[in-house]
């Protein structure tokens, strides 16, 4: 990363003795969009309010543009913040709310109009400048917000679960439409999320937290095909995750049976978590397949069907656009490509997502 | 409304029956006495001379005093009420509840006792000039002075003000407060466009219930300016006292009309429809 906008070094932050964040370090280029991604509780809020300057690290600095801006307060920060809960100001119009970040910095009224104008554009809101914001919707209240940010043109946006409150599919709406403005605007955008589907799908790069320490940092793909370990794949999507010894490489033995995949490294004979999506088992007739046990259930899920099907003791989940009658023995295969292997996690705070 | 409802609906306006007896018979029925008796000149004849008796430059001296003294008490309990509660604003709940409780304390007890209480300490050899000579300092002479009614006013009418204001604070969502630094506004600013004008259904309320009666009070100017100092209270009080209720209902009258016309200067602003704290 070449041209490095906001960089976290060794932040540390705890609550009422009660750690949220520990040593944590991240750079943030210039225009990218970078998705923190956890759990509820994880510290991704925390990190929010520490950038934008609401809460004070314990001990660790924040660099703006290399200066050191940890001491600042919130209203000397060239940074702007979408909230959860939208917090317009009730006592005044949408035009006014948009307007008040620009009349502080003193600027002509003709410019804020312009700005004003503009803004309300770009989200899809011309006309509403008389509008009292408790009468708007749910989305156009966030879209006012979002509105009310961008035209102070900060060099950083923080959205914290700005569409969290929001219904899915207006959330779908206005996740394609932030895309849009962030390619419109030009800014980076540091956005906060618990909905993977969300951080895939809007992020240049996406942070996966738990336990305010970072499992795992990079593009939707590699998040989603290679997690580096079970909280993570158990975290983005779905996933049968189970206990595997690697036998060799390209080879790993799940449940009694030898299967061969495409990773190496792990060592002879040794134990490793084996990660598959259930879009990628296949469902083939008995006896043909590496595995066979019995249809335990079967939900139709609109696009595919979520059958499990009982091997031993694990029920595998399996993402199927083909029916199986519940109650029949069948087979089940896997492309080597579509195995993943995982070391055992060596700290226990990788891996609660299985405990909970 | 289906007939049902319609019953239901009936049978819960009933529940109202003992609230309407008593105001018929403690409000409706003495204002329609007061105002017969200020329309009447006492032989049976209609006039306006009671209510326009306002104007008689006595009546006008005490009907200035009166005005100073609300707008000053008001004004005091405003300027005393911000700063505190903003104080209180950022507590722990449990230490909120306590401060609450502080300034809940006094109006648990008669509020005559309590200006007894004033006179006591303000009076010239009383508590307060104990203190302030013992400290080497000259006594004080605010004893029936105008000062003195207007602490009097300012201690009584207090907690009026300032739990409006602190039920309106409290109910600023801190988000809003956070948006705002974050949009670049330094504390007096937040104050001054997010937390005064959100508190204004408080503050009206507040002014309300601390304008109107330290207007009309006359027991505070009784015991703390006493007896020389005369709101209009003071002299309605008297005019019934010594038998003359034409001119004391006239002058009850004219104090009506100038609060409420006082108060609709006031509510002005609460065009909105917002519901205030407290009516």
């Amino acid at each position: 990363m070449s041209d490095v906008i906001l960089q976290l070094k060794n932040i540390t932050k705890s609550f009422d003795g009660k750690m949220i964040l520990n040593d944590f370090n991240l750079d943030i280029g210039r225009n990218e969009f970078v998705t923190l991604l956890g759990p509820s509780g994880c510290g991704k809020s925390t990190i929010l309010r520490i950038i934008g300057g609401f809460v004070r690290p314990d001990k660790g600095r924040v660099l703006f543009e290399g200066e050191d801006i940890t001491m600042l307060p919130p209203e000397k920060r060239n940074v702007n913040t979408v909230f959860q809960k939208y917090s317009l100001f009730p006592h005044m119009s949408v035009a006014d709310n948009i307007a008040f970040g620009l009349k502080l910095k003193k600027k002509s009224s003709q410019y804020i109009k312009d700005k004003i104008d503009y803004a309300l554009k770009l989200v899809n809101l011309d006309g509403y400048e008389d509008r009292e914001p408790l009468s708007l919707s749910g989305g156009q209240q966030q879209r006012v917000a979002i509105a009310r940010a961008i035209v102070n043109e900060p060099e950083v946006l923080l959205l914290d679960e700005p569409l969290g409150a929001l219904d899915l599919k207006l959330r779908h709406e206005m996740q394609r439409e932030l895309i849009k403005i962030k390619k419109e605007v030009g800014i980076t955008f540091l956005y906060v999320t618990h909905d993977q589907e969300e951080a895939l799908m809007m992020s240049d790069r996406i942070i996966v937290m738990n336990k305010g320490i970072i499992q795992q940092a990079g593009d939707s793909k590699s998040i989603y095909d290679e997690p580096q370990n079970a909280f993570v794949a158990d975290f983005i999507g779905e996933s049968n995750i189970i206990d595997g010894i690697m036998v060799r490489d390209c080879l790993v033995n799940i449940q009694g049976v030898d299967f061969t995949c495409v990773d190496t490294g792990f060592g002879e004979n040794n134990p490793v978590d084996v990660v598959i999506r259930p879009e990628d088992l296949e469902i083939v007739k008995a006896g043909e397949g590496y595995l066979t046990g019995q249809v335990i259930s079967i939900i139709f899920k609109g696009a595919y069907y979520e059958i499990k099907v009982k091997v031993d003791d694990y029920e595998w989940m399996i993402q199927s656009v083909d029916p199986a009658p519940i109650g029949e023995f069948v087979g089940l295969t896997i492309d080597p490509d579509n195995i993943q292997i995982m070391h055992k996690p060596v700290r226990d705070d990788e891996e609660v997502a299985r405990d909970e | 409304m289906n007939e049902t409802e319609a019953r239901s609906t009936n049978r819960r306006s009933l529940l109202s029956g003992p609230y309407l007896v008593w105001i018929i018979g403690f409000t409706v029925l003495p204002l329609i006495v007061i105002f017969r008796f200020a329309l009447s000149d006492g032989a049976g004849h209609a006039t306006l001379s009671n209510i326009t008796a306002i104007f008689s430059p006595i009546h006008r001296k005490a009907m200035w005093f009166s005005l100073k003294i609300a707008i000053g008490c008001t004004v005091f309990c405003i300027l005393l009420s911000y700063p505190m509660v903003m104080a209180m604003k950022h507590l722990g709940l449990s230490k909120k509840g306590f401060s609450l409780f502080i300034i809940i304390l006094p109006m648990w007890m008669n509020f005559i006792l309590r200006i007894l209480a004033l006179q006591m300490i303000l009076s010239n050899n009383g508590i307060l000039n104990l203190f302030l000579t013992k400290l080497g300092f000259e006594p004080l002479r605010i004893a029936n002075t105008e000062t003195a009614v207007m602490i009097g006013a300012v201690y009584d009418y207090l907690p009026y003000m300032m739990l409006p204001i602190y039920t309106a604070i409290m109910e600023i969502n801190e988000d809003v407060i956070e948006a705002a630094k974050d949009l670049g506004a330094g504390s007096f600013t937040v104050f001054r466009k997010i937390i005064l004008p959100l508190s204004l259904p408080g503050l009206l309320s507040g002014t309300v219930m601390v304008f109107v009666p330290s207007m009309t009070s006359f027991v505070i100017s009784n015991l703390l300016g006493g007896g020389k100092l005369q709101l209009i209270g003071n002299v309605i009080e008297q005019e019934f006292m010594t038998g003359n209720r034409y001119v004391g209902s006239g002058l009850s009258v004219a104090l009506m009309i100038f609060v409420l016309i006082s108060m609709a200067f006031t509510m002005r602003h609460n065009t909105e429809g917002k519901e205030s704290v407290v009516w």
